[in-house]
């Protein structure tokens, strides 16, 4: 028999309903999988008999002829949301033995859809991060490493890399800064971070709340399509979700860029730039204009502050979102002589050395004195960075640009540690898509000369993830990269 | 920033840091700063702040209970709970 894991949502589906195999045995084949490659570090909780209790339940469905989209589809789901009886922790220790009361909108419409969940997984401590290194879990590792154990990027580095090992068929990320196209395009898959309102954040545990949205890593373009469709939309739970008609993404996979405006931002071709990526930048322009797309250079003259505008606002959004870890109503606590030291002693304990940066950072541009200087400041830079895209996309219809500034690189890296800006660094390509909050996809176009992959981002207009996928369903297919 | 500014950010923030972590803290933090400081450059004279890109769209809700009685799931995750209530060490000040 095949390999069961190897197949793509898509491909299942069509197994399933043919009965080709049951959804028993695909969900058994994934935990079998997980099981032979706990040494990746993916999950951090792994739920296999409620995911055999559902592969039945689907299975039931699907003999009745009443499958779904997603049913008896086993799927990972971030540790970032809440999951209705299962420990949800943000990697964290400050929650660590939390179980939420409630389930997530993502991951309840995909629970709707008929999907099998086999776990949680791993990322940076409340997402906060670009290598799953933070977490307190310890790393995942990169299953494309080689002599040197390799970060698959974060902070849904336990999603990428579980879909890159086949251990689920596709998995839920959120990306505030770049976490779901940084890890995607380090792990070889593919990821799409759709407009900021698209997906409900209710139920995911907050980071900085005008940035935070919720996609799906998974091994195709028409499988993050499936994903998308059964995620997205309008939730009165969540006041900053747009009340939105979802279109059917999977109908706009045909690869068709004929006439299609694809944007070069010449400001992301600095000196720095690796040589490999530009490389692999040129070829992807090629290609796309040999299928009849054309090639337009565009301008985004404030991309180069994204970054330093983004490292005020994020942590000033933290600084105040996680005040509610408190000791109180949930977490750990840790005992003081006054109310004050009890919260000071819990967060002491409970919060990572990156968090706490975070929070001091975004605690100090909120301050009175500084908040103008700082914060005020940001934001109005922000409002410029969107206006470039903006007017940007009155020339092109997407925008073509490289996902990552390289490939993988090993945890514990030197470079990425002696300085928190190195790390930083990693968001480089992807910071500016969340601060005007549009759609963006990474897809695998090539391995670099250490046999890693390198990823490409295509970026959308507001709500127009449709010519996102067209437009990677086309380079996907050119590029033709052989998954691991 | 000094290191006074560092121990009463990290007071607002309700986290401690060792007296002997104050200075390597405050170098990192003057490093970040000084990263950040290239915003300045940019003329923002008259640009209105962008608090999130879809705040025109925001509306609210009615302000009423929509699932009630859930004291038991509330209180299912709580260090410490009593009677029914979140329960918090004694303090008299």
């Amino acid at each position: 028999m095949t390999d069961l894991t190897k197949l793509t949502i898509a491909q299942a589906r069509a197994g399933l309903d043919k009965g080709e195999f049951s959804a028993k045995e695909l969900t058994q084949a994934y935990i079998d999988n997980m099981e032979a490659k706990r040494n990746l570090n993916a999950y951090v909780c792994e739920v296999p008999e409620k995911a055999l209790a559902q592969a039945e339940a689907a299975q039931t469905a699907i003999s009745k002829g009443e499958a779904k989209d997603l049913t008896g589809i086993p799927l990972g789901i971030k540790d970032l949301f809440c999951t209705k009886g299962i420990t949800t922790t943000a990697c964290s220790n400050i929650i660590k033995n939390f179980v939420p009361p409630y389930e997530s909108t993502v991951s309840q419409k995909l629970l709707d859809a008929g999907a099998v969940f086999l776990g949680k997984l791993n990322l940076d401590e409340f997402a906060m991060g670009s290598s799953t290194e933070t977490s307190c879990f310890g790393p995942t590792i990169n299953p494309w490493s080689k002599d040197v154990p390799l970060t698959p990027g974060g902070s849904s580095g336990g999603s990428a890399a579980a879909v890159a090992a086949d251990m689920c068929m596709a998995a839920t990320g959120t990306d505030t800064g770049g976490s779901i196209r940084q890890p995607a395009s380090l792990c070889g898959v593919t990821g799409i971070k759709p407009t900021y309102g698209r997906c409900s954040r209710y139920g995911i545990i907050a980071f900085a709340s005008s940035l935070d949205q919720a996609g799906p890593i998974a091994k195709t373009v028409e499988d993050c399509a499936i994903m998308l469709k059964n995620m997205a939309g309008y939730d009165a739970k969540d006041s900053t979700s747009e009340n939105k008609e979802v279109p059917d993404f999977t109908k706009f996979l045909n690869g068709n860029v004929k006439g299609m405006k694809i944007g070069i931002p010449q400001e992301y071709r600095n000196d720095g730039l690796n040589e490999e990526v530009a490389k692999y930048w040129d070829k992807a322009a090629a290609m796309l204009k040999d299928m009849g797309a054309e090639i337009v250079d565009i301008s985004l003259p404030h991309s180069k502050y994204a970054l330093a505008t983004y490292y005020i606002i994020m942590p000033a959004e933290t600084s105040s979102n996680l005040a509610r870890y408190d000791g109180l109503r949930y977490g750990i606590r840790v005992d003081g002589k006054t109310l004050d030291e009890m919260y000071i002693n819990s967060r002491t304990k409970g919060f990572g050395t990156e968090v706490k940066r975070r929070i001091m950072m975004g605690t100090y541009v909120l301050s009175a004195g500084y908040y103008d200087a700082y914060f005020v400041k940001a934001q109005k830079v922000r409002r410029l960075i969107r206006n470039d895209f903006i007017e940007a996309f009155k020339k092109c219809d997407v925008i073509l640009t490289p996902a990552t500034t390289g490939a993988a690189f090993p945890i514990g890296d030197k470079t990425m540690h002696e300085n928190p800006i190195n790390m930083w660094l990693n968001d480089l390509f992807t910071v500016a898509v969340s601060l005007a909050g549009l759609p963006a996809m990474s897809l695998p176009i090539g391995l670099n000369s250490q046999g890693l992959p390198l990823g490409m981002q295509i970026i959308g207009q507001p709500f127009d993830e449709q010519r996102v996928f067209e437009a990677s369903s086309a380079l996907e297919k050119q590029v033709g990269f052989v998954r691991r | 920033m000094d290191a006074q500014t560092v121990t009463k950010i990290a007071f607002l923030s309700r986290l401690k840091i060792d007296d002997d972590k104050v200075e390597s803290t405050l170098q990192e933090f003057n490093g970040i700063l000084r990263w950040v400081d290239q915003l300045k450059e940019v003329n923002t004279e008259g640009v209105e702040p962008l608090v999130s890109v879809n705040q025109n769209s925001i509306t609210m809700r009615k302000d009423e209970v929509t699932e009630g009685n859930q004291s038991q799931a509330v209180l299912a995750n709580a260090p410490m709970k009593e009677y029914g209530y979140f329960a918090v060490p004694k303090v008299v000040e």
